[in-house]
């Protein structure tokens, strides 16, 4: 994240950093709208991880020699990166795990179990993801605590109106929420939200996988606990995820897989943990995947996450402009300003995998599904919706070309 | 493409046969592919001998592949006996439809022969066929 004013984004000269993109697709351009559900990979992640296996590769932390050194000083230095790209106090701050589900089932079992008991409500939202709605309703069942989720308004935005008088009859421990919602691209207000988790005693976890690989994230002035976040949605291979916590908090809690490497001596009587962050990162990482995650924040941050974001957002307002075009169509969630990348939307009489099937034969990547978001769909009263998502590689004729495939499909339905 | 969405699929999926519901059917399953959200209910009513199907009705939402499968598979079975259709092939089906299909729409197209099996292994102790290799992701209620 630079100070200086970056450049605006040129997609098509990044473009030629991303291999997949000189393949067509079905015999048409490949149009891949699909980056929220994972990103394709520039050519300098994977060639930065191919260069690691050959030249530096061996365990992390335990090798005495050189290539022992090398591979524990490209592991550590990408937790060096993801500390500066998150502006985390501390290195110990950030823990590597296998992804963000990992990473949040974490924090719901390491601090839920001893935290959570009955009398509590663990409240997330309707707007999330499964993978900080799930873990928590566990959790919570466990422990006798209660749940809750916070309510979304027409608009597909949290309708913040009623935490008081939830806060009057419950005493809430955990927030959970999203900073951007996965199925309709709404940019929640966490700072908000997670004062308000403060002033109950909460705790504020927040799940910034689709935020983290658009727009500038600083754990500081979020005002969160703990937030978490995966690498594969950021041009980094999968099998790597993040969990930024409170060193405060951390150190209190318990840990959560264990094994090697977590411990700081052990004998049959008593074993003890090891220090902050290897207390909870058990086993051998992914490390040549944790590499390739700094490598992907190196190219991030010299895109800029500001140009990023602000690519996409004029990307956003054009295929929303662009999808009111079309009859039958019904689009879900906020206005262009208050959303990321993200649009979800319905088809009159056409189901969601049958417009997805349609525009694959265009050449044009979508995800189709209730999104790991079935409450919300239930909210919404749809069964599954389209989703078009998009990123730094992604042309204003890409989203041009998903119109034109969606006039497509409903051809053939008509 | 057109070859996916030929128009005997789409003439099943806008006018489904066999739709609707039983009030008290000798057989009925739920399922539900949690893949696309497709959703069948099948239920069958057995003629005097106890083992012909007299009458077959489905209800549901999903895809188009889904529910159009499922409609031809309703004027496959009617008049069959639960002994042979609880034994007939995923082919036999997938010959009806008449499409190419990746193994992802595969679970589309066979979700309303796993209902209808489970409708009848419930009612009459049929087997569920082994092959049945998506069946553990059907969500049976």
């Amino acid at each position: 994240m630079g100070m200086t004013t970056q450049a605006r984004l040129d997609a098509q000269k990044l473009r030629a950093d991303f291999p997949i993109f000189k393949q067509p697709m079905h015999g048409k351009p490949l149009v891949y709208l699909d980056s929220a559900n994972s990103s394709q990979k520039p050519r300098q992640v994977l060639d930065a991880v191919h260069d690691f296996y050959e030249t530096s590769y061996a365990n992390v932390h335990r090798a005495v020699y050189e290539l022992g050194g090398r591979a524990t000083e490209a592991y550590e230095g990408a937790r060096d990166k993801t500390q500066t790209f998150v502006n985390a106090e501390s290195r110990r701050e950030v823990i590597f795990t296998k992804g963000a589900t990992e990473a949040l089932n974490l924090v719901a079992y390491a601090w839920g179990l001893d935290n959570l008991g009955p009398g509590d409500t663990v409240l997330v939202t309707e707007l999330e993801h499964h993978s900080n709605f799930v873990p928590w309703q566990y959790i919570a069942g466990r422990t006798g605590a209660d749940f809750a989720a916070i309510p979304i308004d027409g608009g597909g935005e949290l309708a913040l109106d009623g935490l008081d008088e939830l806060a009057r009859t419950r005493r809430i421990k955990v927030v959970a929420c999203g900073l951007v919602s996965n199925s309709l691209g709404t940019i929640n207000p966490v700072e908000r939200l997670g004062a308000w988790a403060h002033d109950q005693g909460a705790i504020m976890v927040v799940d910034a996988c689709q935020a983290a690989p658009h727009r500038p994230i600083d754990v500081q002035a979020l005002g969160c606990d703990f937030l978490a976040f995966t690498g594969h949605k950021m041009l980094a291979p999968s099998g790597i995820g993040v969990l930024w916590g409170r060193q405060k908090l951390l150190q209190k809690m318990s840990p959560f897989e264990l094994g090697g490497e977590m411990i700081r001596s052990v004998s049959i009587e008593r074993t003890t943990w090891n220090e902050l962050p290897n207390k909870f990162e058990a086993g051998t990482p992914p490390i040549a995947q944790a590499y390739g995650l700094g490598v992907a924040i190196d190219y991030l941050s010299a895109v800029g996450l500001e140009a990023i974001e602000e690519h996409e957002a004029r990307l956003t307002a054009h295929a929303i402009e662009r999808l009111a075009e079309i009859p039958g169509l019904t689009l879900f969630g906020p206005p262009a300003d208050r959303r990321a990348g993200i649009v979800s939307f319905t088809l009159a009489g056409v189901h969601p995998h049958d417009v997805a099937q349609i525009l694959d034969s265009e050449g044009v990547a979508v995800r189709a599904g209730h999104h790991c978001n079935q409450p919300l769909m239930h909210r919404l009263g749809v069964p599954a919706t389209t989703r078009a998502s998009l990123y730094l590689y992604t042309l204003e004729d890409e989203v041009d070309s998903l119109v034109a495939g969606l006039q497509r499909v409903r051809e053939v339905f008509k | 493409m057109d070859e996916l969405y030929r128009d005997v699929i789409l003439d099943h999926y806008k006018n489904p046969r066999g739709h609707g519901v039983m009030q008290e059917p000798d057989a009925q399953a739920d399922g539900l592919n949690p893949l696309c959200g497709d959703e069948v209910s099948i239920f069958v009513s057995f003629a005097e001998d106890g083992d012909t199907i007299e009458e077959v009705k489905f209800q549901g939402r999903g895809c188009a592949i889904s529910q159009a499968s499922t409609s031809m598979l309703m004027e496959l079975v009617h008049g069959r006996s639960a002994t042979e259709v609880a034994a007939m092939s995923r082919e036999e089906l997938l010959d009806e439809v008449g499409i190419p299909l990746t193994p992802v729409r595969l679970k589309c197209a066979l979700l309303g022969l796993g209902v209808l099996k489970v409708a009848l292994h419930r009612s009459k102790g049929t087997p569920l066929p082994e092959e049945w290799a998506g069946l553990d992701e059907l969500e049976l209620k």
